[in-house]
């Protein structure tokens, strides 16, 4: 839709370009068309600026990435890619080896997530559908919310005052050794602290079910269970996976509570009581004393590791989304 | 008119600021150069490393403000931190509980001087509460049961150490540190002294490869630990052990005597010659009455003080800082549960101060 006059064309085409020419003809000095002069630069100007913030966020993930991977070549040539498998993690003989922590934070980060998910359901389905409204979904909500605002410290203080005695208690129980901290009780908290992002999520999707479809199935005769497992959670399925791996990646990725309860050995852990250790636990510990170029390095590429299996989980989660939404 | 009027605000605005930006760049630029020879404007001095002489220099520094008037920032954040950020000259001095490794002298370049400020003890505390006799640990058991050899309290050979004690039947709970600390430096280079095992297997070092325990930050992290489970032995500082009430197990030394961990029993072990340049191991030690598990902790200063601009009236007071610290600050160790320097340490450290040197001739005069 193009409009002419007098040699100049005016253009509300979706693909807007910033016009060169400030030469304006006498007859163009209309208050109209100076607006839509304005309007034109105005909207060039603000696609402008949301593609440099845009483009600016993606210059500092790559930045990210690169400096990792440029910091972490002194480990890469006296290691090699053994060390994604290397079991020994030697500071006295510069033997460095991911495979322990790798091991440990999969661990802690899938068995919260497992943990965690029961309780997650519960409450998106409770506050999508039972209770959309009304006091006790405030109190619900709010207090959900409260979870994911504690700082992780505090989890990590609350672990190891009130958590372990109780974990170690059990452990007598069961005759095990009663370290008390452990595989166990770390996933235990992470649970706790990622139930916040899958219930949230949930509940947005869970209310956003369109009514017709809802109703429908109650005038056929459903229960209100039969409607949240046939027509419900059908719909949102990639929904829900996507709470579900927002809540991994903060699992995986937690430090300060994990550290303070998972034990902190290098050995790999042998049972789910047993004590381990998570890649962000060994940078936070090791870091401030890391005296040789390879040992500094080799943290280095621990985080380069987790970074990257933070990139494999989230392209694989989104993968999945990707088959749920075509089904 | 409004929009012509709003356009104008908006070109003031960002002239406005950007003057404002340049101006304090300007600024800022002006700070970094000052900082860069180590002045701020009240002339502290700047220290960081060891978290072990944390509370010893808190107390020296303070008392050494009001007697002196110079005020000293310590940061404590580690030994290993100390010396980084000595090597980078962003401190005075930095603290360490074990001396410059080949890679950390060889990144450091010049000569750096380490001037022995006060000594430590590393004692082994557990957690028996059915216990009433204080353990005695042998070095060989010692090594064997944070080897992961020795698996339980009633071991036999724990036996033979302790004749006549009626030992726990449950299973030993290794606490250690997680991350690196001039306290482990110490333990592992006392195991590597007295078993070929540990040397060859685990070695010395501030981190190590742990072959069984749990590990906790810091010493309260590790103190946490050995209080939270029973069964559990761990090592810790001196200090820590003593103000936590915790109990702590004696120790055979060279001469063959279980020696208890104290501050006297610390100078005891520290009461031998010392080579010139300050760096020896205190583990082990040949002093009948000396606790086995001792190191020194040093101060450590760049040489030649001419570095960065500084001036020689900084030089100078950091040595009479440091001076101090041997001489009088020592009276301050024994409240707080450190080892006073014995006099063959303060006499090494004397001389190594006046090896000091501002463009070539010595700072003290």
């Amino acid at each position: 839709m193009d409009s002419q006059s007098n040699n100049v064309v005016v253009t509300r085409n979706p693909m807007l370009r910033v016009i060169t020419s400030f030469k304006t003809p006498e007859i163009l000095k209309t208050k109209r068309l100076k607006r839509s002069y304005r309007q034109i630069r105005t909207e060039n100007v603000f696609r402008k600026t949301l593609v440099i913030t845009a483009l600016a966020i993606l210059v500092l993930v790559l930045g990210i990435l690169v400096t990792l991977v440029v910091q972490s070549i002194p480990s890469l040539k006296a290691l090699g890619v053994g060390y994604l498998w290397g079991k020994v993690w030697d500071p006295v003989t510069n033997i460095y080896g991911a495979f322990p922590f790798l091991l440990g934070t999969l661990l802690t980060s899938f068995l919260a997530l497992i943990i965690s998910l029961p309780f997650s359901f519960a409450i998106a389905i409770l506050l999508g559908e039972y209770h959309p409204k009304g006091w006790f979904s405030n109190l619900l909500k709010n207090a959900v919310e409260l979870i994911a605002a504690i700082p992780s410290v505090i989890y990590g203080f609350w672990g190891l005052f009130v958590l372990v005695p109780i974990v170690r208690q059990l452990e007598i129980k069961l005759g095990v050794t009663p370290y008390g901290i452990g595989i166990f009780t770390s996933s235990l908290i992470l649970a706790i602290m990622v139930i916040p992002y899958a219930a949230s999520m949930g509940r947005e999707m869970i209310r956003m079910v369109p009514s017709p479809l809802k109703e429908a199935a109650y005038g056929l005769g459903a229960t209100r269970y039969e409607v949240i497992r046939s027509v419900i959670l059908p719909y949102t399925k990639s929904g829900l996976f996507a709470g579900i791996l927002l809540s991994l990646g903060r699992a995986l990725g937690e430090t300060m509570a994990v550290t303070m309860v998972i034990g902190n050995t290098s050995l790999i852990p042998t049972s789910i009581f047993s004590p381990g250790n998570t890649m962000a636990s060994v940078i936070a510990n090791e870091f401030t004393e890391a005296a040789s170029t390879v040992y500094l390095s080799s943290l280095i590429e621990l985080g380069l590791v987790l970074f990257l299996v933070t990139v494999v989980i989230n392209m694989v989660g989104k993968r999945i989304i990707k088959r749920f939404t075509n089904d | 008119m409004k929009i012509k009027s709003l356009k104008l605000a908006g070109i003031a605005l960002a002239l406005g600021s950007s003057v404002a930006l340049f101006s304090c760049g300007g600024n800022g630029s002006q700070t970094t150069t000052s900082t860069d020879s180590t002045k701020t404007s009240e002339d502290a001095m700047l220290g960081a490393g060891s978290t072990f002489d944390y509370p010893l220099f808190s107390k020296m520094f303070s008392e050494y403000n009001k007697s002196n008037g110079l005020k000293v920032n310590y940061q404590s954040i580690g030994s290993g931190g100390g010396i980084l950020q000595l090597t980078n000259k962003t401190v005075d001095f930095g603290a360490s509980d074990a001396p410059l490794n080949d890679e950390q002298a060889q990144k450091m370049a010049v000569p750096a001087l380490h001037i022995p400020v006060t000594a430590g003890a590393v004692v082994l505390s557990y957690n028996l509460p059915d216990m009433k006799d204080t353990l005695k640990l042998s070095p060989a058991t010692l090594a064997d049961i944070f080897m992961g050899k020795i698996k339980k309290w009633n071991d036999p050979k724990i036996a033979a150490d302790n004749k006549g004690v009626n030992l726990p039947t449950n299973d030993i709970v290794i606490a250690h540190r997680s991350d690196g600390s001039g306290t482990t430096s110490i333990f592992t280079t006392y195991l590597s002294k007295v078993s070929s095992d540990w040397d060859s297997k685990v070695g010395k070092g501030s981190s190590v490869n742990w072959p069984a325990g749990l590990g906790g930050k810091g010493n309260e992290g590790v103190a946490g630990l050995i209080k939270q489970t029973p069964g559990a032995i761990g090592y810790i500082e001196l200090a820590y052990a003593v103000q936590n009430n915790m109990t702590y197990a004696k120790v055979q030394n060279k001469a063959g005597n279980f020696i208890t961990p104290s501050v006297a029993s610390t100078s005891a072990s520290a009461n031998v010659q010392l080579p010139a340049d300050g760096k020896v191991s205190l583990t082990n030690t040949e002093a009948a009455d000396g606790y086995p598990i001792t190191g020194f902790s040093w101060v450590i200063i760049y040489q030649e003080q001419n570095y960065n601009s500084r001036s020689m009236d900084r030089a100078s007071k950091l040595v009479k800082l440091i001076w101090w610290m041997i001489h009088d600050g020592q009276q301050y160790s024994a409240a707080l549960n450190y080892a006073p320097l014995p006099q063959a340490a303060v006499t090494v450290g004397e001389n190594i101060l006046k090896s000091a040197t501002y463009g070539g001739k010595p700072v003290m005069q």
